[in-house]
């Protein structure tokens, strides 16, 4: 079994998503251990990359800084390898990045070593259904999930991509990019049920949402519920005294979904 | 489960986000129908004709010839269609494509305001709503042209994220169709992106060769030995070399924007300084770092400003069908320079490195060598930019 199905196994799991490297990466791993004492189920750790074309300003803008800031793949790496040892954070985590940063970095080395330093999962926003085979095929060898998105658009691909989906679904609350909206207009009890239909994988619904109030409706039609740029915010409100601010914050959604 | 679409050997494919997935295979099927469509290309022949004033002459630079005194040149006067560039071609193929589809909306990237004019006119013409994203620092650096797509009724939205350039503008269009599907096409205005984006705008951009083929038949009797043009996504060069891919014979050389030189960090020259990688869509070549961050390029000319190229050039690349030379900022403004004084045409800073590199070749060649070169666009729009760079301020 997936590492990953252990998430969805208590309750509704809350995955709360960072940016990695902004301001820095001890405070990235500090927020990483706050999120897990404060429930998260899941963790997502973005790569940051010069150019996410599926990124609202919030997270766009942490990437920049991230990068600016000296943060690359192998510091990441180091710092994944840091958080399973001496910092003992046990829950799932999945790397959340672009397509260049994995095939870059060469496709079998980067699940390589990301197997060795204890990740569970891929999300690569810009490789849909019809391109995922060349990482996917790769993952596979190393025990880790690449993880399928569905959106409001998928429609008819849905059951094509639910069938052969692993560790869980991501499933885009709305269209555009990610970034907080005060107002889901999708129909998401519809879209989920569509999801479930097709496949027993778990699936969390993200994009949009930043209040327990929105998490507990999302909770009501999906497994769990992710959420980004709310987080990347208070991280670039509080910059090193994040982790705590994060933690409660955490918190808060993991209570609003039980 | 299907098969990634739309290679070019290894370069290509559809990497975007889910949400677009369903759009861009709408286009395609839409694509496959109507390019087979007699009716749709009678009305896209009769729009290039009428309204863009096509076919473009093929005329020959006599004195430009003599003067560097090797291989006979023709210039493919692009520069002298409708908006003054070769981007209406494509525009005016994928506004009555969009039209066709019922969407009412078109968004585009524009670097040097070339394709974002095209398009801003393409849509005034189609009574269509029209959103054009530019790069903040080429809003300031091609003001001539961010005016005129708003005289043509256009919203200019100036991209400030990255390094607010080409890419960055390319970047926040594909951001924009994500979240408005339903009423809008992407006009995408290279020969780039994802799958069929590549193929669709190549295909309207193959009028140049087409044309230019019969034009030098007719005039010489035989096909050319070297075509040139200028290659920043490509689609001048695609479009210019297409027809002439079949015949081994014809030497097609792209020429990149080396912007203060390939040694340095200042370039824009994808062939000559990138590695492969995936990014806008597709798989291809791409300046970046050691990590596959996209790297900040440069070039004077707006147009060519771009980390990547097209993967059907890639393609080319790899195969050795094609060649990609690198031309410097000096070397093109002098062109810029040398051919409104020698032949009283002034090329945009883009299609001046092509003529930059003519101007090397030329003169090593015999003089029953032919050689075709592209003039991409006019060059007006650069006139005040060139004035800065060689230290004179003139108001534009």
């Amino acid at each position: 079994m997936s590492n990953i199905a252990k998430a969805f196994e208590n309750g509704k799991a809350f995955i709360p998503f960072i940016t990695c490297g902004d301001p820095d990466l001890d405070t990235t791993a500090k927020c990483v251990v706050e999120m897990q004492k404060a429930g998260a189920s899941l963790v997502e750790l973005g790569i940051p990359f010069s150019d996410p074309t599926a990124e609202g300003p919030v997270i766009m803008e942490a990437s920049l800084r991230a990068l600016e800031g000296g943060c690359t793949t192998d510091k990441v790496f180091e710092m994944v390898a840091k958080l399973r040892g001496e910092m003992g954070v046990t829950i799932p985590m999945v790397f959340m990045t672009y397509a260049n940063v994995v095939f870059s970095y060469g496709i079998e080395r980067f699940c390589k070593k990301a197997s060795e330093v204890g990740i569970d999962g891929f999300i690569l926003p810009d490789v849909p259904y019809e391109e995922k085979n060349e990482f996917d095929s790769v993952c596979k060898q190393y025990g880790i999930d690449l993880i399928s998105l569905i959106a409001p658009t998928s429609d008819e691909r849905i059951s094509m991509i639910a069938k052969e989906a692993s560790g869980f679904i991501y499933i885009v609350s709305s269209l555009g990019v990610t970034g907080v909206r005060s107002n889901i207009t999708t129909d998401i009890p519809s879209l989920c049920a569509a999801v479930k239909a097709a496949t027993d994988v778990p699936c969390a619904i993200g994009f949009g949402i930043s209040t327990p109030e929105q998490a507990a409706a999302m909770s009501k039609s999906a497994d769990g519920v992710i959420v980004g740029s709310a987080i990347v915010k208070i991280v670039a409100q509080y910059g090193k005294d994040a982790p705590e601010q994060v933690g409660a914050y955490v918190k808060s959604m993991v209570d609003a979904i039980k | 489960m299907p098969d990634s679409k739309g290679r070019f050997g290894i370069h290509g494919g559809q990497y975007i986000p889910e949400t677009l997935m369903n759009a861009v295979i709408e286009l395609e099927e839409a694509y496959n129908h109507y390019k087979n469509d007699p009716e749709f290309n009678k009305e896209l022949t009769e729009l290039l004709n009428e309204y863009a004033g096509r076919p473009s002459n093929l005329y020959y630079a006599e004195k430009m010839t003599k003067d560097l005194g090797g291989a006979k040149i023709y210039l493919k006067r692009e520069d002298l269609n409708h908006t003054g560039s070769h981007k209406i071609n494509n525009v005016l193929g994928q506004a009555l494509l969009a039209k066709k589809m019922g969407k009412t909306r078109l968004i585009a990237e524009t670097g040097a305001g070339q394709h974002g004019v095209a398009t801003a006119t393409a849509a005034a013409l189609f009574g269509m709503e029209c959103v054009i994203f530019m790069g903040k620092v080429d809003c300031e650096r091609q003001a001539l042209n961010v005016y005129r797509m708003k005289l043509l009724g256009a919203d200019v939205v100036p991209v400030t994220s990255g390094t607010a350039t080409l890419k960055d503008a390319v970047s926040e269009c594909m951001r924009e169709w994500t979240t408005r599907i339903d009423d809008t096409h992407y006009c995408l205005g290279s020969v780039m992106g994802p799958h069929p984006f590549p193929t669709i705008v190549r295909d309207f951009q193959a009028v140049i060769s087409r044309e230019s083929k019969a034009q030098v038949f007719e005039k010489e009797g035989r096909l050319p030995d070297y075509v040139l043009a200028c290659c920043g996504g490509g689609s001048n060069a695609i479009g210019s070399f297409y027809h002439y891919i079949e015949n081994e014979g014809v030497n097609l050389i792209g020429c990149e924007a080396a912007g203060r030189g390939i040694d340095t960090f200042e370039t824009a020259a994808t062939i000559n300084t990138g590695k492969l990688g995936i990014f806008h869509g597709m798989k291809s070549y791409f300046c970046q770092d050691e990590y596959g961050q996209i790297a900040p390029v440069y070039s004077i000319s707006a147009g060519l400003d771009y980390p990547g190229i097209g993967p059907e050039h890639a393609m080319l690349h790899d195969t050795g069908r094609a060649q990609y030379v690198a031309i410097t900022d000096d070397e093109a403004v002098n062109a810029f320079e040398y051919l409104s004084r020698t032949e009283g045409i002034i090329p945009a800073i883009e299609s001046a490195h092509a003529v930059a590199y003519a101007m090397k070749l030329a003169p090593t060649l015999p003089k029953d060598k032919i050689m075709v070169i592209t003039i991409s666009g006019r060059g007006d729009k650069d006139c005040a930019a060139i004035a800065r760079y060689r230290g004179e301020n003139i108001n534009e």
